[in-house]
């Protein structure tokens, strides 16, 4: 084997900060070798970043390196000078990070930003680095690089982007590219394409690659190695197909139980109890809190990486033990009943919701814009005791539309009808969690107002509010606390306990995990269901995640562009007669299993402007499958696949049948 | 809790001066503000005046004592009326948005078209030169700039979650606005506050520097510079002293300001 | 851009409108109008109504407003009661005078406000920060009538007597004098805008310094120096033209503190003599007037940041 590129030798950091020194990496130890991509993933506070920019030097002024060694080609670069790091930054090591939009300078043109690492580290000739920018646009798959050369950063797409942040990395021909989240923040098509151009990268120019990720099914797809990171340390590190057929550390595994799975059949286990404070570290092992196999051996001592097989370590005492347990059965308890009801408990009957668009004497002039059309004439409802997800990428409308239910919007077109007594039946339960809660309120208020509107007395109230609590499995003594003492998980537990106060009988719940780690997004999934059947409340859930969607839904829509393009039981809509936009959605997910390799289907370009819609179907710019001409021209019609599933396209349902055999079993 | 920052410190420091100074003034004051001495005219700092005299023999350190009072009086009373007028309308125009915004902000624009002090002179040409028409007007000068602060941190919060589940939950309005979003608000209100407080003062010097503020004989920082003027050359110290003791006053309510402005993260 | 110009255009021309309609309220609608200011509190109300129907103030206040507006987009702004003479005369002789004194302060403003910020921001921290922050302070806190007195008192006494301590020369009768008369006004103006333009240029750049792109650049490879001249100077001081703006709006309130201290004969003594003397006309066309070249200036500043950031260049 070749001696690493990247040799991370018993690394240690720490951040002063007002309450003391906080841990952030202990210890970690790992090698990548050249042409090898290796994935560390970890939960927010896992200190994966941090170790992206320790490597680079690119640390804040409070962080200090406490102990190790990060030997690039042979090469501690904890000990080399400012200068040499600067010679080494950008051409030896690169890296990419999340956000693209923020990472580029917004008034430099794209290809001026690529150019200037060869003006910096080979003194080239600005033409010459002009054109070599070109190349290098061309090298990430971009169509037409010399018009993206010329452009600005706001001017292109998210993905778009990210090719050029890519671009950017390897115009010094680096021998290490670190990349740290590169696809998160960006739809699931998009991000398919992106880990396309990553695993042909590596293929292509040779480097070696670190890539960070929170989300185990990317690193599945994309590395060759993975190490897992928890709460400052390196718990398990392996060959990826190794690691996640049979998991060694307590933790990967539970990571890989909570993850939920396209086909609705595994996973959603969570992970009780919450990341330590890194300031207050438990003693021994860091895991131990929250570990299944916890012993006194755990707590005595922080154990050591230890090998338990070839090429494989893992940081656990019990590990003999844990590989002899069988893993525990994750048959999906949460799957959703059939429904019981016929009537609809909520109808959206041909809305439309538009937004902006200039007044009338700037249209008259000429300068107005058109308005947004962010939800066009859509139809379907939401029956009694019924779970429907809607899906689709950002800007789709699908957050409008939850909107348009709970009635925070009006629709400029259409009708909303609501089958309940009161308006306020309709509840909502947001995405953010630290936008969820008022800041300046304690939680017991902020449960205890939705009392005040339904008339309870004080003492009522004061009972209710720990009933609330406890339904959404808080202390009752959290009543008293600030917001900004809650972790994101335990704020949207809140945020459910006072959706559920003013005794709701439906309630939208839009992207109610994704700001949370996987393993505490299996926990308030779980919780969801469970109020829910305690309830008999409906639920619209709106969110960008199928294979969630598969464990908790009973009917889901697909929404392209303001338009719902598909709708029906969820089993059918995650199999064939697909509409094209929901078979590429779907071929684009990356499944947590390095067995199972991903084979997106390839849209081009990016999603049109909301306020020029293209003619006819709103997809046919995009569409693998366009028929011809009747697809720009005509709106096309909803077809039956069976009675309860409907599909808006011109091609006929038979052929979409039979289009959809050669997509994967 | 962190340490006192020096922005904070320094601040607060001149200010509990400045305020013990306005409260304390008949006691401390040597002399009564208008008591003249015709034969000690425009004395230097000396043992009997210890900032010296004004031309008609007036104790400067009386008269600079007393003079924190009108100071302060008009800068916390104009920045009153300015939070009175501006929370309510930047408040309103936020949360309600669209045509009302439109109209509201374009209006605030217009207003701070006018630097403020030509804005409280217009008001004053109407009104007449007095101290409670000086308060009225730079207050109201103050108004719309404020509204504009409030209304973009209302504007920020308008979408936020918790308050669109209040909406949903089917609060009326104005338990929106004042009991969801004002306690929000608060903090940047508080620190714009503090910094108008000391531009207003300034105002309030200005305006009585020009005549058109506190009136003779009173004891104020402004007028007594007006009066200084024609003898800055015979004696500089009817012009230091009151000055200084300006000068310091604003520095402190800008201190404080951006001391509180880091404090409470406010932007 | 075309567009964007446009749009703004339009947004102008209705803040003009307000500005003028701002103007007459506060003179008109507030309690005592314009006869009761020109004949004072103690005038026969036969003489009151007399002068009221000679001026027009018994017609609707709407009509009022309209027939004041028409004349002033007309060119015909009327006559000065103190003065005698054509408002549009005097207006045009102050203004030029003003305009003297605002460039040659905002020159001196731009030109060492800009590096000295960029200075600070730079040693953020550091003891030359800690000096000019300091200055800044005292800068922003002191009122120019104090600094300018001061200015007289070290500058222009009669022991020293470099400048003179007050009035104004023609520049027909020698660029010297010219000049010389407009030092310590011009100086005065100076230290304001200065605290101004230095806080605002150290905390656009510091903000600047710690964006995403910066780090990218950094993690280019790229210099120290490179960083702030081709990266963070540029994006940090978009924001300060707009600024500058701003303080053009508090610079023609400054003037009117100012010109008074030294005797300088600009429009901002101009608004002192026509309050002093409730020359109702004069004030009106002066409030206008200085409003306007504040919102134009703004105008200006949008335009030239438009063309400046490819972000609303191409919006």
């Amino acid at each position: 084997m070749p001696p690493p590129v990247l040799d991370v030798r018993a690394l240690s950091v720490q951040f002063e900060t007002n309450e003391g020194p906080l841990r952030v990496l202990r210890d970690v130890s790992l090698q990548v070798a050249p042409g090898e991509t290796f994935g560390l993933a970890g939960e927010s506070g896992s200190g994966k970043t941090t170790l992206g920019y320790t490597i680079l030097q690119a640390l804040a002024p409070t962080a200090r390196v406490t102990g190790g060694a990060i030997l690039f080609e042979g090469r501690d670069l904890l000990g080399v000078s400012e200068d040499e790091l600067r010679r080494i930054r950008g051409r030896r090591i690169a890296m990419v990070y999340q956000d693209p939009r923020s990472a580029l300078n917004p008034t430099t043109r794209i290809g001026a930003q690529i150019a200037e690492v060869l003006e910096i580290h080979e003194r080239a000739p600005a033409r010459a680095a002009g054109r070599r920018a070109q190349e290098l646009l061309e090298l990430v798959n971009i169509a037409d690089p010399a018009s993206v050369a010329r452009r600005y950063p706001h001017e292109l797409s998210g993905g778009m982007q990210q090719r050029a942040v890519i671009a950017m990395a390897l115009a010094g021909g680096p021998s290490l590219l670190i990349l740290d989240e590169p696809t998160t923040g960006l739809d699931v098509t998009t991000q398919a394409r992106i880990l396309e151009l990553v695993a042909d990268l590596k293929r292509r120019v040779g480097a070696a690659i670190l890539y960070i990720s929170h989300d185990l099914a990317v690193i599945a797809q994309v590395a060759d190695r993975v190490g897992v990171l928890y709460a400052g340390e390196l718990v398990e590190v392996g060959p990826t197909a190794d690691l996640f057929a049979q998991p060694v550390h307590p933790y990967t595994r539970g990571l890989l139980d909570a993850l939920p799975h396209l086909d609705g059949l595994r996973g959603l286990v969570p992970i009780e109890g919450r990341i330590p404070r890194l300031t207050d570290l438990p003693p021994g092992c860091v895991f131990a809190p929250r570990c299944d196999f916890v012993a006194p051996a755990c707590t005595a001592a922080t154990p050591a990486l230890e090998t338990v097989a070839p090429e494989r370590r893992a940081r656990c005492v019990r590990w003999p033990t844990v590989l002899a347990t069988p893993r525990r059965s994750t048959a999906a308890a949460i799957a959703p009943e059939t429904v019981a009801s016929d009537a609809p408990l909520l109808a959206f009957e041909h809305v439309s919701k538009y937004f902006g668009g200039a007044g009338a004497v700037a249209r008259w002039l000429g300068i107005g814009a058109p308005p947004v059309r962010a939800v066009d004439d859509v139809s379907f409802d939401v029956r009694a005791d019924e779970v429907v997800a809607l899906v689709g990428e950002s800007g789709c409308g699908k957050t409008t539309l939850g909107r348009l239910a709970v009635r925070l919007l009006r629709p400029t077109a259409g009708r909303v009808r609501f089958a309940a007594p009161k308006p306020t039946d309709a509840q909502i339960v947001f995405q953010h969690p630290d936008s969820s809660l008022n800041p300046m309120k304690r939680i017991g208020p902020s449960l205890a107002r939705p009392l005040v509107l339904r008339g309870l007395r004080r003492r009522e109230r004061g009972r209710r509010v720990r009933e609330l609590l406890e339904a959404v499995r808080l202390d009752p003594d959290y009543g008293a606390r600030r917001p900004a003492a809650l972790s994101g998980g335990e704020k949207q537990r809140v945020a459910i306990a006072r959706a559920l106060a003013m005794a709701p009988q439906f309630v939208v719940l839009d992207e109610p995990v994704s700001a949370l780690d996987v393993s505490t997004q299996a926990s308030i999934i779980r919780l969801l269901a469970e109020l829910r059947r305690t309830l008999g409340a409906s639920y619209l859930m709106i969110s960008h995640d199928l294979s969630l969607v598969r464990h908790v839904a009973a009917r889901v829509g697909v929404m392209y562009l303001g338009r719902l393009v598909e709708i029906g039981a969820v089993d059918e809509v995650f199999r064939a007669p697909s509409h094209p936009y929901t078979r590429a959605l779907r071929s684009a997910v990356p499944r947590p299993d390095p067995a199972v390799p991903g084979r997106p289907i390839r849209l081009e370009g990016s999603v049109p402007s909301a306020q020029h819609p293209p003619a006819g179907c709103r997809f046919h710019t995009r569409c693998p499958q366009k028929i011809g001409r009747v697809c720009e021209e005509a709106e096309p019609p909803w077809a039956r696949a069976s009675p309860t599933h409907w599909i808006a396209c011109h091609i006929p349902i038979a052929e979409l049948s039979r289009s959809s055999e050669e997509a994967r079993p | 809790m962190s340490s006192l920052s020096p922005t904070l410190g320094v601040g607060g420091a001149i200010l509990a001066l400045v305020l013990a100074m306005s409260l304390a003034a008949p006691w401390i004051a040597p002399y009564p503000t208008t008591e003249q001495h015709m034969l000690e005219r425009l004395k230097p700092p000396g043992a009997r005046f210890l900032l010296g005299t004004d031309q008609y023999g007036r104790d400067l350190l009386s008269r600079t004592l007393f003079g924190a009072r009108p100071a302060l009086g008009l800068g916390l009373g104009a920045v009153a009326l300015g939070l009175a007028l501006g929370v309510p309308i930047g408040l309103t125009a936020g949360y309600v948005g669209g045509r009302l915004d439109d109209l509201v902000m374009r209006v605030v624009d217009a207003m701070l078209a006018f630097p403020s002090l030509l804005l409280a002179l217009l008001i004053i040409t109407a009104l007449g030169a007095s101290t409670g028409h000086a308060l009225l007007a730079i207050g109201v000068a103050n108004g719309p700039g404020i509204a504009r602060i409030v209304r973009s941190a209302t504007l920020a919060l308008r979408e936020a979650e918790f308050v669109l589940a209040a909406r949903a939950r089917g609060e009326r309005h104005l338990y929106v606005m004042f009991g969801e979003i004002f306690p929000n608000v608060l903090a940047p209100v508080i620190v714009e506050a503090t910094l108008r407080i000391g531009f207003a003062i300034l105002a309030g010097a200005s305006l009585s520097f020009l005549g058109l503020g506190v009136q003779p004989p009173a004891a104020d920082w402004g007028l007594m510079i007006r009066e200084a003027r024609q003898y800055v050359f015979l004696s500089p110290w009817p012009l230091l002293a009151p000055g200084t003791a300006l000068a310091f006053t604003i520095v402190a309510f800008n201190l404080f300001g951006d001391g509180l402005r880091d404090r409470l993260g406010a932007t | 851009m075309a567009r964007y110009a446009l749009r703004r255009l339009a947004s102008i021309a209705l803040i003009l409108l307000l500005v003028s309609a701002i103007v007459f309220a506060a003179i008109h609608v507030l309690p005592g109008n314009a006869a009761t200011l020109i004949l004072g509190e103690y005038a026969t109300p036969e003489a009151l109504r007399t002068l009221e129907r000679e001026m027009g103030l018994d017609r609707p206040l709407l009509v009022q407003y309209a027939s004041w507006v028409a004349s002033v987009v007309t060119g015909d702004w009327g006559v000065s009661l103190a003065m005698k003479q054509p408002v549009a005369t005097v207006v045009g002789y102050r203004l030029r005078n003003s305009a003297f004194l605002a460039l040659a302060a905002l020159t001196v403003v731009v030109v060492v406000g800009v590096p000295l910020g960029t200075l600070a921001a730079l040693r953020r921290g550091r003891p030359l920060d800690l000096a000019i922050v300091t200055a800044t302070y005292v800068g922003i806190s002191i009122p120019e009538f104090v600094t300018g007195l001061v200015l007289l008192l070290v500058l222009a006494g009669p022991s020293v007597g470099w400048f003179p301590t007050s009035g104004y020369v023609e520049l027909a009768s020698g660029v010297t004098a010219w000049a010389r008369h407009l030092v310590l006004p011009a100086m005065t103006l100076t230290i304001v805008l200065l605290a101004h333009v230095v806080r605002q240029t150290r905390s656009g750049l510091a903000d600047v310094l710690t964006a995403p792109y910066i780090r990218t650049a950094r993690l280019k490879g790229a210099s120290a120096r490179r960083i702030v001249l081709r990266h963070a100077l540029r994006n940090a001081l978009l924001p300060t033209i707009t600024v500058l703006a701003l303080d053009l709006g508090y610079l023609m309130g400054g003037i009117v503190v100012v010109e008074e201290v030294f005797a300088y004969p600009g429009m901002g003594r101009l608004i002192i003599y026509a309050v002093q003397n409730r020359d109702v006309p004069l004030l009106q066309m002066c409030a206008l007037v200085v409003a306007s070249v504040y919102v134009l200036a703004n105008f200006a500043a949008d335009l030239a940041y438009a063309w400046l950031d490819p972000r609303i260049r191409y919006s």
